[in-house]
């Protein structure tokens, strides 16, 4: 192990290589969604392949009435008759500008099939990474999903931009000029095709070690960008820490990796051209050996062979570049791998599109978790058999060691992950039986990181919730103290927060994405840690804010500061997944012994 | 949305022309590649010349004996066609991949170096795409585009020789329609570029989509928002497809001109030449030399228009990479810097003012405040006040815009970063772990660090928890390792900075995340550390501010007031800031 493998550590699941045995699975499932995706552009495919086809053929006519004047034309002019050589010109010309216009709409028209199923794709690629849970996300990774939908999509759109004619063309020539060598003279035609069966192993191979090849291309540039996106997301701390150099080295040994991935598929690609070019080389050289024999032995005439010799070029010519238009397929191959990869992924936190119709008069918000068991991954069991009943209305403290599973209750309660046995209710209604809409409308959370959008803080407060006012959101941002400095921004209200926020400091943020839940008007509304960076006073104005937001709404509030547990009606405090103590925060005060108590102490002694 | 280093004209290819430097040590396998690609181009004509020779003279004579060496002649050519293209391959794999690859190290190279205040304007997917998409069209360019339009450049000049050599009224006239093929390039030429960079841009924006999507993915899914971000994505996806159009359709209306050129050309030649032919003042065999030369002069135009559109392309990709090596360092040594060998850690802010860039309001204003070496300083304020500001100016993560800031006397911009940095440790807020072994992720700033001293920064952090995880101090953490708490993140980040051995500790609000009991373990251990080190504190807690010796107040960017605790405790506005007034504390 390297040095730089040695800093990256150990983590579980590395293995992203292919078992050979899934190469036809992975292959069915590539061409699948690549039919998928040409298949409503048929009309235009069949446009642009009448277009190219007549092109070629215009543009094959040319050299036919080239002759023609040269034969027809010459002799007319000699008899004074200008009429043969001005229309074989004005022939020319019409070809000429056939083949031109036709050209342009094969160019334009492929160019938009290409473009439109390229937006498909990534419409519906980045739809699923949505509807994709946390769970895949976590062990996915956000530098991972970037370079599929860039990465990959850059692999895919160059085959679009690359040549589709050289394919046709090739299949023109090739089928056309075969069809002449045939009928030329049938031996030696036959030895013509001979060439093929090379090229057909030569073929195989290439398909092959490309596709295995440009599989590596797209998980090292996979892991480029990963590094990249993360090292420069904490730039800060880059900084701070001088770990400009160390960085380097990493980075250097992903980016060689890359390389050299990048260099294998070059050079296979750079031993198949070559090879198409050879197979065809040697086979001209043999027709001539052969073919010469036959002219000498007076079985063929010379003519014919000349003919045979020019038309070969014509033949394997074409086929020579296909193989580049081969190589950025497979390339494009591997792009769509990937990302069909990705669209396979179950959902693991499935959305019914119909789901349970909420109450008419809206959720109450009662909460139950049924014998609920959760473990992540494979992890040991952080809940099992957790039961907990929260009227709608209450507000409940969740406290707690870390690691005692007070965010894996807040996360079930949000369903960003399911349990693994038991259910989690709300009036009754599992949540797993509710759509999107109604979820949103039922659960909001307040994560731990509180994430700005880019845009400006208006829009930013109103993230959660799409059709409310703008007085709507001031008051929101108004109620938690957001108005404290949202005049100091420049435009206010309108100020654009930029990139994740970075010139809002931590505890600014965190009011915005309180102002957020606040407006997202859910009927359980979950608190993780949602006050910590706040200063007193601030925290103070949210504890009112919040009084009066949760007057009427159940709610599950994670903090380690004390202070936001006091509006709690009811506490619980978790051990190791289970609930050892239970009550209104006075009672459990009063008695005085237990895990509240004491940490209630301590806390009033470190405000002293 | 914030978008920087918009493309204001028409690309030229200056940039282009800058990024030589990286193929300059593969200028012999350029040239290799260009004679081998030229070679084979020969090659390729040769061949078909000799067969042509071979069926006028053995096989015409019936000359058996004849027959076979122009056999392995026809054979050699082949062979040594296909070995050309081998060799070029070879060395084209090699030596291109070896340029994107160094473009691409120092272009992060130089991204991790800039500073603080250029990654709050850019767009990590602004700069992603930068490194990938447009390294790769500049190496396209290079490897295939600038290679070929030598080839064809010669191919032409050669064949056009060639068409002189044969008639040369008509060789006057095929040269004078290069003048159109030359009009046109020049009138795709601009509106390529504006479009291309535009194409540019807009990837760079869906990368950014994508990366914010992705990065706030818990957000989105905390308020049910997938379909918001659906259609910001899809919106910029389409915009991004509209402008790509616009590309393909200015390639679909270049190429078709393009390959009428010659075409026309042809048809003249044919009326011209036929009339000369039969009026006798040109051969017919030279007409039909004339032709098949003609038809070798279409292949060069025709590239020209791919060869063409790449070169813009990469122009602009190299205009959009080069604004990376072009934007100033602005927190970098000053000519004359001195290293700082061992620091007593007596830390000075001498009217130092602080103004974000792209902003009139002042964060910071005038503030004046000692810290003497071993002693703690706390800074208290209001969410807003410029606490974090002032943490993030020692460092020299932002440079004051006003007045200075001294370690042991002397400004931290007369001192190398380097050694500065060494000297003064951060921690931030949010605490930023890296997808590495945990080991790593506390030596950021000491990898010398010996487990000894690991172990004692991990026990001063209450962070024992690491012995726990599954590999233990080797387990990967960060986003493609083991997920941690907020807590757990918040421990390893100070642990961190203890281990980094700083002669000033910055801490801005360290402890947020922490419950009470640890926080009451880590502040103990902590201040056992704090003894002998120079310390500012961001606090929110009364708890926290125990820690210190001294107390500063800031307000509104002004320090309002400079104290003990217990001084400063007469103050109404710091008591409110604390919370710890007498109806502060709930009393039940």
């Amino acid at each position: 192990m390297s040095t730089v493998d040695a800093w990256r550590g150990i983590a579980a699941e590395e293995v992203e290589e292919v078992p050979a045995h899934w190469s036809g699975l992975l292959r069915r499932r590539t061409r699948r969604l690549i039919a998928s995706l040409a298949a409503p552009h048929r009309r235009p495919l069949t446009v642009i392949g009448v277009a190219i086809l007549v092109s070629n053929l215009a543009a094959m006519a040319i050299p036919f009435l080239v002759g023609l004047g040269i034969d027809k034309g010459i002799a007319g002019v000699r008899r004074g008759d200008y009429l043969p050589i001005g229309a074989i010109t004005g022939a020319i010309v019409v070809c000429a500008f056939g083949q031109a216009l036709l050209y342009r709409v094969f160019v334009a028209g492929s160019g938009r099939v290409g473009q439109e199923i390229l937006l498909e794709l990534r419409e519906r690629v980045f739809a699923h990474f949505q509807r994709l849970s946390l769970a895949f996300h976590e062990r996915y990774t956000t530098g991972r999903m970037i370079a599929r939908l860039t990465s990959d999509f850059e692999s895919i759109e160059s085959m679009f931009t690359l040549g589709l004619d050289t394919l046709v063309n090739a299949v023109l020539s090739v089928v056309g000029v075969g069809i002449v060598l045939l009928a030329l003279d049938l031996p030696l035609g036959l030895v013509c095709l001979v060439g093929f069966i090379p090229l057909a192993f030569l073929t195989r191979w290439y398909t092959r070690e490309s596709t295995a090849a440009y599989r590596v291309t797209r998980n090292a540039i996979a892991l480029v960008i990963v590094h990249f996106t993360e090292s420069l997301r904490g730039v800060r701390a880059v900084h701070a820490f001088r770990r400009q150099e160390r960085n380097d080295e990493q980075f250097q040994q992903l980016s060689e990796g890359y390389r050299q991935a990048m260099t294998h598929s070059f050079r296979l690609l750079g031993i198949y051209w070559p090879g198409i070019v050879l197979v065809g080389n040697l086979t001209t050289a043999a027709v001539l050996l052969y073919g010469g024999l036959r002219v000498i032995d007076g079985q063929m005439e010379v003519g014919v062979l000349a003919s045979f010799v020019l038309y070969l070029r014509r033949f394997f010519e074409p086929l020579a570049e296909v193989s580049q238009f081969y190589d950025s397929f497979q390339a494009a191959a591997a792009g769509f791998e990937k990302l069909s990869g990705v669209l396979d992924e179950e959902p693991g936190v499935p959305m019914p599109a119909h789901g349970r119709p909420l109450p008419a008069g809206g959720l109450a918000g009662a909460v139950s978790f049924h014998r609920v068991r959760f473990a992540y991954r494979d992890g040991p069991d952080i809940l099992s058999g957790f039961d907990l009943e929260i009227p709608a209305g209450q507000t409940v403290a969740l406290l707690g060691a870390t690691g005692a599973g007070k965010s894996t209750v807040a996360r079930l309660l949000a369903r960003f992950y399911d349990p693994s046995d038991g259910e989690v209710l709300i009036d009754g209604i599992p949540l797993s039986a509710l759509d999107a809409q109604s979820l949103r409308r039922a659960v909001a959370m307040v994560t731990q990181e509180s994430f700005i959008f880019s845009g400006t803080l208006a829009e930013n407060i109103a993230f959660g919730a799409p059709e409310v006012t703008e007085e709507q959101v001031i008051a929101a941002a108004r109620a938690v103290g957001v108005d404290s400095f949202a005049a100091g921004l420049g435009a206010g209200y309108e100020s654009d927060v930029g990139k994740s926020g970075s010139r809002l400091s931590a505890g600014q943020r965190q009011l915005v994405a309180l102002a957020r839940a606040f407006l997202a008007d859910p009927a359980v509304l979950i608190l993780d840690e949602a006050s910590s960076s706040l200063d007193a006073p601030m925290e103070r104005l949210v504890q009112s804010a919040l009084k009066t937001v949760l007057a009427s709404r159940t709610s599950l509030i994670i903090a380690h500061r004390l202070s936001t547990v006091e509006i709690a009606d009811r506490v619980l405090v978790l051990e190791a997944g289970r609930v050892v103590e239970d009550g209104p925060p006075g009672r459990l005060l009063a008695e005085g012994a237990g895990h509240y108590a004491s940490l209630h102490a301590a806390w009033r002694e470190s405000l002293m | 949305m914030a978008r920087r280093g918009r493309g204001t004209g028409a690309s030229t290819y200056a940039s282009l022309w800058r990024l030589r430097g990286f193929v300059r040590p593969y200028r012999i396998q350029m040239l290799v590649m260009l004679v081998a690609a030229v070679a084979a181009v020969a090659a390729s004509t040769l061949i078909p010349l000799v067969l042509e020779a071979v069926v006028d003279g053995p096989i015409g004579h019936h000359d058996r004996a004849a027959l076979v060496p122009m056999f392995f002649i026809a054979l050699g050519l082949g062979i040594a066609e296909a070995a050309l293209i081998v060799a070029r391959r070879r060395v084209q794999a090699v030596a291109i991949q070896h340029v994107e690859r160094q473009i691409r190290d120092d272009l992060y190279a130089r991204l991790q170096r800039l500073a603080v205040e250029f990654h709050d304007r850019w767009q990590t997917g602004q700069l992603l795409s930068r490194a990938t998409t447009d390294l790769s069209t500049i190496r396209r360019f290079f490897g295939f585009g600038a290679i070929y339009f030598i080839v064809d450049g010669l191919q032409y000049a050669a064949v056009m020789a060639l068409l002189f050599a044969t008639y040369v009224p008509l060789g006057a006239v095929v040269l004078v329609t290069t003048l159109p093929v030359i009009w046109l390039a020049k009138r795709f030429g601009s509106g390529y570029s504006l479009v291309s960079r535009r194409v540019q841009d807009q990837q760079g924006d869906l990368a950014t989509i994508t990366e914010e999507s992705a990065t706030g993915m818990r957000v989105v899914k905390a308020f049910g928002r997938a379909p918001l971000m659906q259609e910001r994505f899809g919106t910029s996806a389409r915009t991004l497809r509209l402008s790509s159009l616009e590309l393909v359709r200015l390639r679909a209306r270049f190429w078709g001109w393009l390959t009428l050129v010659p075409n026309l050309t042809m048809a003249f030649a044919v009326l011209v030449g036929g009339i000369a032919v039969a009026k006798g003042s040109l051969s017919i065999g030279a007409l039909v030399a004339f032709a098949s030369l003609l038809v070798l002069l279409q292949f060069p135009i025709i590239d020209l228009g791919w060869i063409l559109s790449m070169a813009q392309q990469a122009a602009t990709a190299a205009d959009r990479v080069c604004e990376i090596f072009d934007a100033p360092q602005v927190v970098a040594d000053r000519p004359g810097a001195v290293p700082l060998g061992r620091a007593k850690g007596r830390l000075g802010f001498e009217h130092v003012g602080f103004t974000y860039p792209g902003s009139d309001r002042p964060v910071l204003r005038d503030v004046e405040l000692v810290i003497e070496p071993g002693e703690t300083v706390a800074i208290v304020g209001l969410t807003g006040s410029g606490k974090s500001t002032l943490a993030a100016l020692p460092a020299r993560l932002y440079d004051v815009t006003s007045g200075r800031i001294t370690l042991d006397g002397a400004d931290v911009r007369d001192l190398e970063l380097d050694s500065l940095r060494r000297h003064v440790s951060v921690v931030f807020e949010e605490p930023i772990l890296f997808s590495m072994s945990v080991r790593e992720n506390v030596i950021l700033g000491r990898p010398e660090a010996s487990d000894q001293e690991i172990a004692d920064a991990l026990a001063v952090a209450q962070a024992g928890f690491v012995y726990d995880l599954p590999w233990g101090l080797d387990t990967r953490v960060g986003e493609q390792g083991l997920s941690l708490s907020g807590g757990q993140r918040q421990r390893l980040a100070l642990a961190r900075a203890v281990v980094a051995r700083p002669s000033v500790l910055v801490l801005d609000d360290p402890l947020s995340a922490l419950d009470v009991n640890t926080e009451a373990l880590v502040e103990e251990a902590l201040g056992r550390v704090l003894q002998g080190t120079t310390a500012l504190l961001v606090v929110h807690r009364p708890s926290t501010v125990a820690l210190a010796d001294r107390v500063a107040l800031l307000h509104h960017g002004v320090l309002a007031a400079v104290g003990t605790h217990h001084e400063l405790m007469e103050r109404p506005e710091y008591a409110r800031v604390l919370a710890v007034a007498k109806d502060a504390g709930p009393v039940r």
